[in-house]
């Protein structure tokens, strides 16, 4: 009888020397998580445009944080999508609204035609435009996110959004096609010659 | 001299080299062809600045383009003639785009401008050396384009161990470096020797491959008979050793660690056509203007090394080398291996461009299509860099670009030796540089989205502010009235004055900083200009601006101290006024307090009169009120002393109080009158009335008499003074008359009183008097339109408002019906709102019509200008507003024919006003702008001017709508081309477009004949 006592006393007293270790080590060596909104925000492409339907980026990662989908971001593409799915562990849904991949366009005001009347300047969410009361506005091209917010506000329609052109500066060489399609460009072709040989 | 040992690199292949071919000639030396083209970016970094115009003249090396940034390069013009253009150009790029090329055409002499060799180099500072090479537009010319004064800067980081010279030129056909080292071996060796000045690295070994057995012979020649120490390291041939990390590895055994330079572990490597380049720029001060370039390939009947000017075209060089175009299958710009294919031989040569491969189809036939990969494992058997090529293609593939930069992606050379081994042909190469690229978009796009993110909650940030601060003011009003109201003897009310002193304090801080920002840049900008004046020896400015710059930093000292000072200072000086204030109303509240207290006493007294104890109390308190009524009066009398527009409201008041008077007394007058007329003969009665007429008289003289007073007051309220006196004048003229028509009444009653019948006349006279005072206020006022405009402006923008109400209701109802279609209720209520907005249109119409006139109404010529100017802008601003709405109304219509509403009639019908309306604005605009050129007509220049300018820019605006407007239709049109509604309105938005465009150019001519 005394052994059994013996030994549950010894589990009773190794039970809790462990969870009392356990419980420091948890106190003592806490990670700081970074919060799946700060996580999901950092993926989402921070354009403000509020196509989501949420007045800005972060809101929006708080509501799919909450459960939302996860497909409402058409400036982000089906890249942010299989981002999000990626970070959540969710299946990729394809994009709200097709499957149109986003150009990259920046707001061009057509400065002649502007009245100066600030709309723009409001509607910009990122403060990219610049202007002053009936005095000619501009878009500050290298902050524009393309939102499109401020096309709308404008009364006398002068604001074009653009495309943003590729340069031989921003040109990238496009993916080969995969197997069993022949790629042009292909390089180190001098092997053929050999084997001709 | 002694023989560097050779160690070896990993990997590698070894491709048929294929370089006997271009070396049977001798160098060639093309014509000059009809056009040179030079791109702006030939190099790596930001594109050049042009400095030249189009049309200047230029001699053989000028610069024509100067760098732009630290990592950019100059541009001189290869020979002497005219710049013909600077525009868009193809360029020899992959991609195969345009880029901004400045264009050369020559004049044939081939002219130089005056060199100047810097011949001192040896004395000078290494930096001004470096500076002499940016300028002679020297980049590193093996394939990168790196500038190389940049490349030499970054090899001061560490001590330099090894300066190794690339003479290898591992890629097959190309022999443009073999032919530089044989043509120019002491023009090489010289240069090497400057570099080593420069650098001062311990061993300078130039590594050449062992298939270049003349060169290499030329150079051990000639280093034997200079006695240099510059070693000559022979390596085996094998591709890619002229990798600058490979023939690192080759000569000194050393890996450059990944993400960084071979600067970084003390080497330094240079191409040997750079070495030339620097030699001729220093001793001979020849800027880079052409090179050395391989044509070669199958296709050419000729093929050799050129010494070429940069920006020659490919077809030239070609031509010259004998091209045979049947042959051609491929152009390639470079090597077989690490080249380009280019779509069109326009492109020209640049200062990277070693080779030209004319190929046929059987020297580069089409490559087979990609197989799957079999991980048979050559690829990494090949690869010099030691990656794992495969892996990084399963990654490349599945987009996955965090494993692939763990692999090392980036320190893939894209040498394509893996694509060269692979049975499978993948084109693997090309896989990484997709990739490579891929991450870069990433990263770069993180970064934008991260200034977007900061740029977004700064603005966030912002707007809480502003938010936050009008709250803390709406409370701080608040609470400034709530506490005296409820509880003033607690100290709260200190506690809101001390709020409201913060901000002032703060304010003063504000401004002083803003000051001191102020002055400090202006002491910055003094002191750029001070500088400049220095580098430009302008001695007479120096002096000034030294004095300009003292002063500017003696201001910033004193608004220093100002800063330091104001926080402290502010605070104490500004609570006064408000405190001041605030202690009138405690003090005020005290006395009501005392006063109810009292009564409260009182009562109880009164019930209860022998209570000493309560006598004592009322005492108490009556003694209570008294004082708190002193310092209450005191207050007030400072509060009231103390600002200066406090008096009028005062003497307004005391005049409200007089005419309160004036009107009591007259209506017991009436009264007493009214009971004589009944009771004639009632003395009392009588002598009551001639009582309460004294006191009228009285009273009225009084009102007179404050009357007049403030109209004597201070100028700035003359105009509002004038009105209420007009007002009150005309008070007194409607009191007269009436007086007198009573008078009169009674008189008809009456005939034979005489007191009456003078009572008559006096009044008569009286009420003359009051119309002459009427009169000749009325005058003053004519000449303060303005203050009568504002009137009218405001009902106007009533009108406005209640228009935009009505419709936005409107709009809001026609919204829910289309939801809701069957409901008649709803329906019942658009319709009254439509009527509604009719009716407020109506009104805004008639408002309308007077204000876009205003030139012709009575006002002063004067306030013309700025009265029209006004209504040019509202007018301006209600044409856009009505354009929008004509927006909005079309797009409300597109979306019901869409959905195929039964709204779609009435909507047209909107569209329609809406366009109605805003062509009416328009009309009115343009008469407005009319009218506003022509008023001023007389007036001085500056401002016929001025008008003018305004007209144009109307019309501008006129034409850009017209066309906003014509583009939209066609957009519409494109979207529904049966539409013939769409059609008519199309051509008469174009005839429009065309009139508004016509008027617009006409006056820009008129504009120019100024």
């Amino acid at each position: 009888m005394f052994t059994v006592l013996l030994a549950i006393g010894i589990l009773v007293a190794l039970a809790l020397v462990f969870g009392a270790i356990l419980g420091y080590a948890n106190v003592r060596f806490h990670v700081e998580g970074d919060p799946i909104v700060d996580q999901i925000d950092a993926i989402l492409p921070q354009t403000q445009c509020g196509q989501c339907g949420h007045p800005g980026c972060r809101p929006y990662a708080e509501a799919i944080s909450n459960g939302e989908a996860i497909n409402r971001c058409p400036p982000g593409g089906q890249a942010t999508v299989q981002a999000l799915a990626d970070l959540l562990d969710v299946e990729a849904i394809p994009l709200d609204g097709g499957e149109e991949e986003p150009v990259q366009k920046v707001a061009v005001i057509r400065e002649d035609e502007c009245i100066g009347c600030t709309k723009c300047i409001q509607a910009c969410p990122i403060d990219a435009i610049l202007g002053a009361a009936k005095q000619m506005h501009t878009v500050i091209s290298d902050e524009c996110t393309g939102c499109d917010l401020c096309v709308e506000p404008c009364p006398v329609d002068c604001i074009d959004m653009v495309e943003v052109g590729v340069t031989s500066r921003t040109w990238s060489w496009e993916k080969p096609q995969g197997v069993g399609v022949q790629s042009a460009h292909i390089i180190a072709t001098d092997r053929q010659t050999e084997a001709a040989q | 001299m002694q023989t560097p040992p050779v160690y070896s690199f990993h990997g590698g292949i070894h491709p048929p080299e294929n370089k006997a071919q271009s070396l049977q000639l001798p160098l060639g030396k093309p014509s000059l062809p009809r056009e040179l083209i030079l791109p702006l970016g030939q190099h790596i970094g930001q594109a050049s600045r042009p400095l030249v115009e189009v049309g200047a003249k230029v001699k053989k090396g000028e610069a024509i383009a100067m760098n732009n940034g630290f990592l950019s390069s100059f541009l001189h013009a290869p020979t002497s003639g005219t710049i013909s253009a600077i525009e868009s150009r193809p360029i020899a790029h992959p991609s195969g785009l345009s880029d901004m090329s400045i264009i050369l055409t020559p004049d044939g002499a081939d002219e130089w401008t005056e060199l100047e060799p810097l011949a001192n180099w040896k004395e000078i500072g290494k930096t001004d050396v470096l500076a002499f090479l940016s300028e002679k537009g020297i980049i590193g010319m093996g394939g990168a384009g790196f500038p190389t004064q940049v490349k030499l800067q970054g090899a001061h980081k560490h001590p330099l161990t090894h300066f190794i010279i690339n003479a290898a030129e591992c890629e097959p056909y190309i022999t443009a470096d073999d032919m530089l080292i044989r043509e120019k071996t002491l023009e090489l060796v010289l240069g090497i020797e400057i570099l080593q000045h420069i650098v001062e690295a311990e061993n300078v070994v130039i590594g050449i491959e062992d298939n270049k057995p003349t060169a290499i012979n030329a150079l051990q020649q000639l280093l034997r008979e200079r006695q240099s120490s510059i070693q000559v390291a022979v390596v085996p041939t094998k591709y890619p050793s002229g990798g600058e990390k490979q023939l690192i590895k080759l000569l000194t055994d050393k890996e450059v660690p990944s993400g960084q330079y071979p600067a970084d572990i003390g080497i330094l490597c240079q191409n040997v056509g750079t070495c030339v380049a620097v030699y001729e720029a220093i001793q001979q001060g020849r800027p880079l203007i052409s090179r050395y370039t391989t044509l070669t390939g199958d296709a050419l009947k000729a093929p050799q090394n050129v010494e070429v000017l940069l920006g020659t075209p490919i077809d030239h060089l070609l031509e010259y080398a004998d091209l045979q175009d049947k042959k051609l299958s491929r152009l390639v710009m470079g090597g077989p291996m690490m080249g380009f294919t280019l779509d069109s031989g326009n492109v020209p040569v640049v200062k990277t461009t070693n080779c030209v491969l004319a190929a046929t189809k059987k020297e580069l036939p089409a490559p087979y299509p990609e197989q799957a990969c079999i991980r048979c494992g050559m690829c990494e058997q090949a690869c010099p860099a030691s990656l794992l090529p495969q892996q990084l293609l399963w990654f490349s593939k599945s987009q996955e670009l965090e494993k692939a930069e763990h692999y090392n992606l980036f320190d893939c050379i894209e040498c394509g030796a893996c694509s060269y081994v692979c049975p499978s042909s993948i084109p693997l190469v090309q896989y990484y540089r997709h990739t490579k690229a891929e991450i870069r978009d990433t990263r770069e796009a993180a970064v934008k989205s991260d200034i977007a993110k900061q740029r977004f909650e700064a603005r966030k940030a912002r707007h809480e502010a502003e938010a936050a601060e009008k709250e803390a003011k709406r409370l701080a009003r608040q609470g400034a009235a709530k506490p005296a109201a409820k509880k003033p003897a607690k100290p709260a009310p200190e506690k809101a004055d001390a709020a409201p002193a913060a901000p002032v304090a703060d304010e003063a801080a504000k401004k002083a900083k803003v000051d001191l920002a102020i002055a400090k840049a202006k002491l910055k900008k003094l002191e750029k200009a001070l500088l400049e004046a220095q580098e430009k020896e302008h001695t007479e400015e120096i002096s000034a601006l030294q004095t300009q710059v003292d002063e500017a930093k003696k201001d910033i000292a004193e608004l220093d101290k100002l800063v330091a000072s104001a926080p402290a200072a502010a605070p104490a000086k500004k609570a006064a006024a408000p405190a001041l204030n605030d202690e009138a109303k405690k003090a005020k509240v005290d006395v009501a307090l005392a006063s109810t207290k009292l009564k409260k006493a009182e009562k109880q007294l009164a019930e209860d009169p022998d209570n000493q104890e309560l006598k004592d109390k009322v005492a108490g308190f009556t003694a209570d009120l008294k004082a708190a009524q002193e310092t209450f009066d005191k207050l007030g009398g400072d509060v009231k002393a103390a600002p200066a527009t406090a008096a009028k409201p005062a003497l307004s008041d005391e005049a409200k109080k007089a005419k309160v008077d004036v009107a009591l007394a007259s209506t017991k007058l009436k009264k007493a009158q009214k009971q004589l007329a009944e009771d004639p003969d009632n003395a009392e009665l009588k002598a009551k009335v001639e009582g309460f007429e004294n006191d009228l008289k009285e009273a009225e003289a009084r009102f007179a008499k404050l009357d007049s007073a403030p109209s004597a007051q201070a100028a700035p309220a003359a105009k509002p003074a004038l009105s209420d006196e007009a007002k009150k004048a005309k008070v007194d003229v409607a009191l007269a008359s009436t007086k007198l028509k009573k008078v009169q009444k009674q008189l008809a009653d009456e005939p034979d009183n005489d007191e009456l019948k003078a009572k008559a006349a006096d009044f008569e006279k009286s009420l003359k008097e009051a119309e002459a005072r009427l009169a000749e206020l009325d005058s003053a006022p004519a000449a303060a339109t303005p203050a009568a405009k504002p009137a009218m402006s405001d009902e106007y923008k009533k009108a406005k408002v209640d228009v935009a109400l009505a419709s936005t209701k409107l709009k809001k109802l026609q919204k829910q019906l289309a939801d809701d279609a069957q409901n008649s209720e709803l329906q019942g209520k658009v319709v009254e709102f439509k009527k509604a907005l009719k009716d407020a249109e109506a009104r805004l119409a008639a408002l309308e019509a007077p204000t876009a006139a205003p030139a012709v109404t009575e006002a002063p010529v004067q306030a013309a200008p700025a009265a029209d100017e006004e209504t040019l802008r509202k007018l301006k601003i209600d044409a856009a507003i009505a354009k929008a709405a004509v927006k909005k109304a079309e797009k409300a219509l597109t979306k019901a024919i869409e959905l195929g509403s039964d709204d779609k009639d009435s909507l047209e019908q909107q569209v329609t006003k809406a366009k109605a309306h805003a062509e009416e604005i328009e009309k009115a605009l343009q008469n407005g702008g009319q009218v506003s050129a022509q008023a001023p007509a007389d007036s001085a220049n500056a401002a016929e001017d001025a008008a003018f300018k305004e007209r144009l820019k109307k019309q501008k605006v006129a034409a850009a709508l017209a066309k906003a407007q014509v583009n939209k239709l066609k957009r519409q049109l494109d979207a529904d081309p049966t539409a013939e509604s769409l059609q008519q309105e199309l051509s008469a938005a174009e005839q429009k477009q065309q009139e508004e465009e016509a008027k617009l150019e006409q006056l820009t001519n008129t504009q120019e004949n100024r």
